[in-house]
């Protein structure tokens, strides 16, 4: 063959081809890169729609405009506007509240009204223990505001202070509708080994509830419930009950999702998250589903999915630990830095599916001694969840 | 996001005069951010800020028609105060003086949280800055979790800040490393690279292996008579193997090639379990360097991923890209300076041709195939 052997052809023929995969992988342009549009009609953004909450958002921003120092305008304001980043999943709208707010923001005695906001603001941005200081505050010189002590029980439950978290739903007895505090209460004894008689507390209670939002809250909360006593098809059934109320409720949704997963039914899973990526957990959950089922779309989702994790650390946040955990986890399948993250997110939250994160990123690593805080924990607060249980399982064999 | 979801609104009225909802929000978006790159270069500056079209339209009305879209034409009819808004909240300054800002032009960039507004800008600055002082207060006042992510690159190196309410003034001393110390700099990195990736070293090795052997039939080998032939030949596969990767890596950082890492990191696998099974199972002619060629290519693409991940400062590039080159070349002329005296001088014993090169090939390649594995299924094993 010429001036060419055998090998020297076979080596040029390898180095054509990896000079022509280059050029066909050839990055048209990096994601970030700026360009300039050709059609003044092409659609950049779309701005939250204009509904009756974003209307009344405008009136109350007008009027504080006119009025910044004005206290009850401020607190109305700063209402409206958690209320759309919880409607909303968007913490953007948080850091509007807590502009509305500035005045008292950092006065050494804000006002009991701007406390439990800011406690509100705080927790959603995991300064659990900041949102604890002002609560703490509240209930000292306001005792009767029962908002104060039923969002104290929420966060305590959250840092896993179980015994605490009860205490402070006790008050609520005297200073609201029983519901309410049947919901409170119910809540914390549903993780602490409980969580049957916590179901029939709260189902019981739900023929007395006739608004349709509370009913649906219900209706999630019983659905969890049931899945942590392992009656997947009530869950299911509670689960698409409450969407069925509210198709928005994108807490339900991935709940439901996760449930699915769990089941090994990511097709069923798959449409469900569809169409709702700009929401970060339920794009987890579609690209788990998705890694589950080999979709072309993984690719592309989880690349997405990265750059927001990567967004985030980048302003410093960590409010998306563990479900990067669970990104890196199951999508990445690199169980160490999992098991980082998942431990650094224990630290600062304790809600079942931190520990079940952890205990999984644990069980991968094949590292039962980085989990013995999270057994620990397990084993104190006698939680039911058959899932979470099968975890600390091969932990302990391990060990 | 806050996993345990809080009671809704509508439990409102059962709380009697505490109004608010319990709404404990989950955040399952990214908190509001811009992203500012400056390039100082003397005594100017570039300077590219990214800033979210969500966000502006909380200061400007950019949605002219109110049908909850912006699109192109909405935002360039708005060009004017969308550049002197940004720029009436970022300062520079170069030791201490005022750097005039400039804007250029606006485009738009897409993130991961949606579109950008792209403001292109300079400042020109009296002195070349020692001391280079960025005071940034855009939207602090009507968001205080607004953070500016700014990114400051002077040639030298590159350093990343984050701004926000209670840091709105920071300071960023100039790099200290000038061209001398950045090509020394370089030079070390590239022979770290060569003996901090073992799947490099096991590719040399494998390559070096026979080369102190002549092939004898099938399977059978002979001690080369005389050192000279022997430095050849590793000659002509080192030079061959630095030439093939010089060039891709240069390619690549100049991104004009690129590879997805999956497909290199698992190329680089595959090209050493290929050389380690040759050595063992010959199918290949005895014209290493052109086996050494071809997969350089390929090592190019990995040592690119390595230089790109150290945060590459852009200037004096080709000053790096030499310098790293140079510093894989000393690190690989290292490992043949260790290997081939001693291999030459055990060539003749049967430790050497039977265990060295026929166990030593194996093991390689069993090793990179787990790699292969691995890298091309994304597994750990």
């Amino acid at each position: 063959m010429g001036f060419l052997n055998r090998t020297q052809a076979i080596f040029a023929a390898t180095a054509a081809l990896v000079l022509v995969g280059a050029l066909v992988f050839r990055p048209s342009a990096r994601a970030n890169d700026p360009r300039l549009p050709s059609d003044g009609a092409e659609v950049l953004e779309r701005l939250p729609p204009r509904d009756r909450a974003e209307q009344a958002r405008g009136e109350a921003r007008k009027a504080l405009a006119a009025r910044p120092d004005d206290l009850q305008t401020a607190v109305w304001l700063a209402r409206l506007d958690i209320e759309a980043s919880r409607k909303r999943a968007d913490p953007r709208y948080l850091g509007q509240a807590q502009a509305a707010l500035a005045p008292w923001w950092d006065s050494p005695s804000p006002p009991e009204q701007v406390l439990v906001l800011r406690a509100t603001i705080r927790q959603s941005l995991h300064d659990f223990d900041g949102a604890l200081a002002d609560l703490d505050r509240v209930i000292v010189q306001a005792p009767t505001d029962a908002q104060a002590w039923i969002t104290r029980s929420v966060v305590l439950s959250v840092r896993g202070r179980y015994v605490e978290a009860k205490a402070s739903c006790e008050p609520v007895q005297r200073l609201a509708p029983s519901i309410v505090f049947t919901i409170c209460d119910a809540s914390v004894d549903a993780l602490t080994g409980h969580a049957s008689a916590a179901f029939d507390r709260i189902q019981q209670s739900l023929q007395a509830v006739t608004t349709l939002e509370m009913r649906e809250w219900a209706l999630s909360t019983l659905a969890e419930i049931a899945g942590r006593l392992g009656r997947n098809d009530d869950s299911a059934l509670l689960f698409r009950q409450a969407l069925a109320l509210d198709a928005d409720d994108a807490y339900a949704r991935a709940a439901y999702a996760d449930l699915l997963l769990d089941e090994g039914r990511p097709k069923e899973a798959a449409p469900l998250l569809a169409g709702r990526t700009d929401n970060d957990n339920l794009l987890l959950r579609l690209v788990l589903a998705e890694s589950a089922l080999g979709d072309s779309s993984l690719d592309a989702h989880a690349e997405l999915l990265a750059a927001r994790y990567d967004g985030s650390r980048l302003r410093g946040d960590t409010v998306h630990r563990r479900e990067e955990a669970r990104f890196v986890l199951g999508v990445k399948h690199d169980a160490r830095a999992a098991l980082r993250l998942a431990r650094a997110n224990w630290d600062v939250q304790r809600e079942p599916w931190d520990l079940r994160v952890f205990l999984a990123a644990a069980v991968a690593a094949k590292d039962a001694a980085a989990a013995t805080p999270a057994l620990t924990f397990l084993d104190d607060s006698h939680l039911e969840d058959p899932r979470i249980h099968a975890l600390a399982q091969s932990l302990r064999a391990m060990r | 996001m806050r996993w345990r979801r809080s009671p809704p609104r509508a439990i409102l009225p059962l709380l009697v005069a505490a109004v608010l909802s319990f709404a404990l929000p989950a955040s399952a978006h990214k908190s509001s951010d811009s992203y500012l790159t400056l390039v100082v270069t003397g005594t100017h500056i570039d300077g590219r800020w990214d800033i979210a079209l969500r966000d502006l339209a909380n200061a400007i009305d950019l949605d002219a028609d109110g049908n909850g879209a912006i699109t192109w034409a909405e935002l360039r009819a708005r060009e004017g105060d969308v550049t002197s808004y940004a720029m009436s909240h970022l300062g520079l300054a170069a030791d201490g003086v005022q750097c005039p800002l400039t804007p250029h032009r606006l485009r738009v960039a897409s993130h991961s949280d949606g579109t950008y507004a792209a403001l292109d800008f300079d400042a020109a600055c009296l002195a070349s800055p020692h001391a280079l002082g960025v005071a940034y207060w855009l939207f602090f006042d009507i968001d205080p979790q607004h953070r500016g992510i700014v990114r400051i690159d002077d040639g030298a190196g590159t350093r990343t800040a984050i701004f926000s309410p209670r840091d709105r003034q920071q300071t960023f001393e100039r790099s200290a490393l000038r061209p001398m110390h950045q090509l020394g700099e370089a030079i070390r990195l590239g022979v770290e690279h060569i003996f901090a990736g073992i799947d490099h070293l096991c590719f040399l090795v494998a390559l070096l292996l026979p080369s102190v052997l002549v092939r004898r039939g099938r399977t059978g080998w002979s001690p080369v008579s005389r050192l000279r032939p022997a430095l050849v030949d590793v000659l002509k596969i080192v030079t061959a193997f630095t030439l093939a990767h010089s060039i891709t890596l240069t390619l690549s950082v100049l991104e004009v090639l690129h590879l997805p890492s999956r497909l290199v990191e698992s190329g680089i696998a595959a090209s050493v379990v290929v050389v380690a099974v040759n050595n063992v199972f010959p199918v290949l002619a005895e014209d290493r360097w052109a086996a050494a060629f071809a997969l350089g290519l390929l090592h190019g693409f990995g040592f690119s991923a390595t230089l790109m991940d150290l945060g590459l400062p852009r200037q004096n590039l080709a000053l790096t890209l030499f310098g790293f080159n140079v510093g894989v070349e000393i690190g690989q002329m290292c490992v043949v300076a260790a290997f081939v005296p001693l291999a030459y001088l055990a060539r003749r014993t049967w430790l050497y041709q039977r265990v060295c090169l026929v166990g030593g090939s194996l093991a390689i390649a069993g090793v990179a195939g787990l790699w292969l594995v691995e890298r091309a299924f994304g597994v750990k094993l």
